[in-house]
């Protein structure tokens, strides 16, 4: 009986239970190589022309439109009693909270081992980093006063005054400068072996010179890997408390304030939602179209887009359900202000804009229960656009209808942006879009050599890694 | 002076991962220390298959960590509470609540820097020459090709066992690297 037991034949799970392959087409390793590296390598496409002659257009408004506020004031903006933070804050919380999928995909889903975040994670931590530097500019230059910016940093000014920490907004320095750095270093690490793939492919001299430079002499040694994944490891674990953390600061620049519609402790887990389910949004934006412009479909496979189509349905339906309780909480709170502040979200001035949250963020997400909308490549990238409006205006239902209206009606007033704060959110798109566009041309977008490590050659115990013998 | 060029040790190609798994087996078990496999993705169980220890990245990290958590705490406590303490909504001086979240962010801040940091350090990174990488064949190395090389400097080195042992392995291709 024993020696049976190694000529054990179980047969294969029907094939409605098989999982699809993370790379399709059963392609080989060098393949995936060859993919990746001729985005880098071919000649520009012509629609890559078309994108970034007009994103370094609006790039170029947004340094006028900053300029702009630097010798005039903030008064340019549509900043005015009682709205005193508009869309300088509703943007930076915008693009941060884009920024939070990057860091989930690189980190939460490799500590959760879901290993098709390698084909997103390269793409997806790019973004981030983008996006973080978007956000980064808004704190900045809502200050009025851009050239006492330096005073957000643990120096003493000209009276040897220190910082503050008892305020939320001094740990939103530290969050989002920490969030930044980390994101980028763990961008870069991971991009080490990718350099190095592109310097041994490289025909040209600057090429070869740079690509080396930035590979800093990797050789892919197993005694570097190890070191490598288990500094890895160690980030996506330390990435993870971060990610949850740096949304949960800005929610307390809110939360710690004692305004109705601000005061609440939901605001933390809320905000993280609602980041992650933004963030997916945009990933979904760019990588939809750039997986067949770049014919990279066997690599972002049908799947991976279906899978990111579920986290974004169950962050967008925790979301819903903080809109939910958040209601709930102003009635049973008791509190007359509490109740006013979300009532007038519902039926006030700005009830449009409350209608066009729930629409966006909680009822069209709803589509993604369907398999046939999840695999339709048009419909999830219409519907991935709804999810970045709906989630601007969560932040503008947040800033805005809390603020418009203060505890005495004489204190009550009607905001509406000026062509300034417009014509700046909209330079800030420039900025994200030439970064990106960059990125593709230059990096490879796809993490080459994570991705070469799920497929099936990768495992020297599959026959298709070279594995002998029928001991499987 | 003529120059002789001193070789850098000898370099075997594999095709498959199983074969650069079990030839690494052999490597280990005859007992050599200055060798090592290059792989275009870290292989699963190749750590164990050269007989490495733990990675020691994660000491990097911690000491990275602790030093950003004490810094922060500290420096929170040295503006505020010390050196020009200020009255603020009636708060206390200092407060390790308050003090957290500037603490914690540092601590992964740092802890990221060890992290990174650590493993570059480790490994002797960056670097900006290496023998193997003046290799054509080499480059395929992070293309779909795996390697193992031994180098000259080890005290069990000889090259006609080094080759038999390699050719047994099922290398097809075995050369002498020059430094």
């Amino acid at each position: 009986m024993a020696e049976n037991a190694n000529s054990l034949n179980v047969a294969p799970p029907p094939r409605e239970l098989q999982r699809e392959p993370l790379v399709a087409n059963n392609r080989s390793i060098g393949w995936i190589s060859d993919a990746v590296a001729g985005v880098i390598e071919g000649k520009t496409p012509k629609w890559w022309w078309w994108a970034f002659v007009p994103s370094v257009l609006l790039m170029s408004l947004l340094g006028w439109m900053i300029l702009y506020l630097m010798v005039t004031g903030v008064g340019v903006w549509g900043l005015g009693h009682p709205v005193m933070w508009g869309w300088a804050i509703i943007n930076f919380v915008w693009w941060i909270g884009i920024g939070h999928a990057g860091t989930l995909i690189s980190a939460i889903l490799f500590l959760l081992r879901q290993k098709w975040r390698t084909s997103i994670n390269r793409a997806a931590e790019a973004m981030t980093i983008f996006a973080v530097m978007c956000a980064g500019i808004f704190p900045l230059i809502h200050i009025g006063r851009i050239w006492l910016g330096w005073w957000l940093f643990p120096i003493p000014n000209a009276n040897g005054i220190w910082p503050q920490f008892r305020s939320p907004l001094m740990w939103d320095v530290f969050a989002v400068s920490t969030y930044f750095t980390v994101s980028l270093l763990f961008w870069y690490m991971g991009l080490i072996p990718d350099l190095a793939v592109m310097r041994d492919r490289s025909k040209t001299k600057p090429r070869k010179f740079l690509y080396g430079l930035f590979s800093l002499g990797w050789t892919g040694s197993n005694r570097h890997w190890s070191n490598y994944e288990k500094a890895y490891l160690l980030l996506a674990g330390l990435s993870t408390p971060l990610v949850l953390s740096v949304h949960s600061i800005v929610s307390l620049d809110f939360a710690v304030s004692q305004l109705p519609g601000w005061h609440t402790t939901i605001f933390p887990p809320y905000f993280v939602a609602g980041a992650i389910f933004s963030g997916f949004g945009m990933v979904m934006t760019l990588l939809v179209p750039l997986r067949t412009m770049l014919k990279l479909q066997d690599i972002i496979t049908v799947r991976h887009i279906e899978l990111m189509c579920k986290v974004t349905l169950a962050t967008g339906s925790i979301v819903g359900y903080a809109y939910g309780m958040e209601l709930f909480i102003a009635w049973y709170s008791g509190s007359p202000y509490e109740r006013f502040a979300f009532l007038n979200r519902l039926e006030g001035p700005y009830a449009w804009g409350y209608w066009l949250m729930i629409f966006c963020n909680v009822v069209v997400p709803q589509a993604f229960w369907w398999k046939r909308i999840r695999t339709n490549m048009l419909i999830v990238f219409i519907l991935s656009i709804f999810v970045n409006i709906g989630m601007w205006f969560e932040r503008f239902v947040i800033v805005v209808i809390s603020l418009h209206r203060d505890f005495l009606p004489s204190n009550w007033g009607y905001y509406a942006p000026t062509p300034i704060d417009i014509m700046t959110y909209l330079g800030t798109f420039g900025l994200f879009f030439t970064l990106f566009l960059l990125f593709l041309r230059f990096v490879p977008l796809i993490a080459i050599a994570e991705v070469k490590g799920v497929t099936p050659q990768a495992d020297p115990h599959h026959p298709a890694g070279g594995a002998k013998g029928g001991h499987h | 002076m003529a120059h002789t060029p001193t070789p850098y040790g000898m370099l075997a190609e594999f095709e498959t991962a199983a074969d650069v798994l079990h030839a690494a087996e052999k490597v280990r078990d005859k007992g050599y220390t200055r060798w090592d496999v290059f792989t275009p993705f870290p292989i699963h169980g190749m750590d164990q298959a050269m007989g490495l220890k733990n990675s020691k990245v994660g000491y990097f990290s911690f000491i990275g960590g602790v030093t950003g958590y004490t810094t922060g705490m500290l420096m929170i406590w040295w503006m505020n509470a010390y050196d020009y303490p200020i009255i603020i909504g009636g708060k206390p001086m200092f407060s390790p609540f308050g003090a957290f979240p500037p603490s914690y962010e540092l601590t992964i801040l740092l802890g990221a820097f060890g992290a990174l940091f650590g493993m570059l350090f480790l490994n002797r990174l960056p670097r900006l020459h290496h023998p193997l990488l003046k290799n054509a064949r080499f480059k395929l190395a992070t293309h779909d090709r795996y390697f193992i090389a031994i180098e000259t400097s080890d005290p069990k080195y000889s090259e006609t066992e080094i080759r038999k042992l390699l050719e047994s392995a099922g290398s097809k291709h075995i050369e002498l690297v020059e430094e």
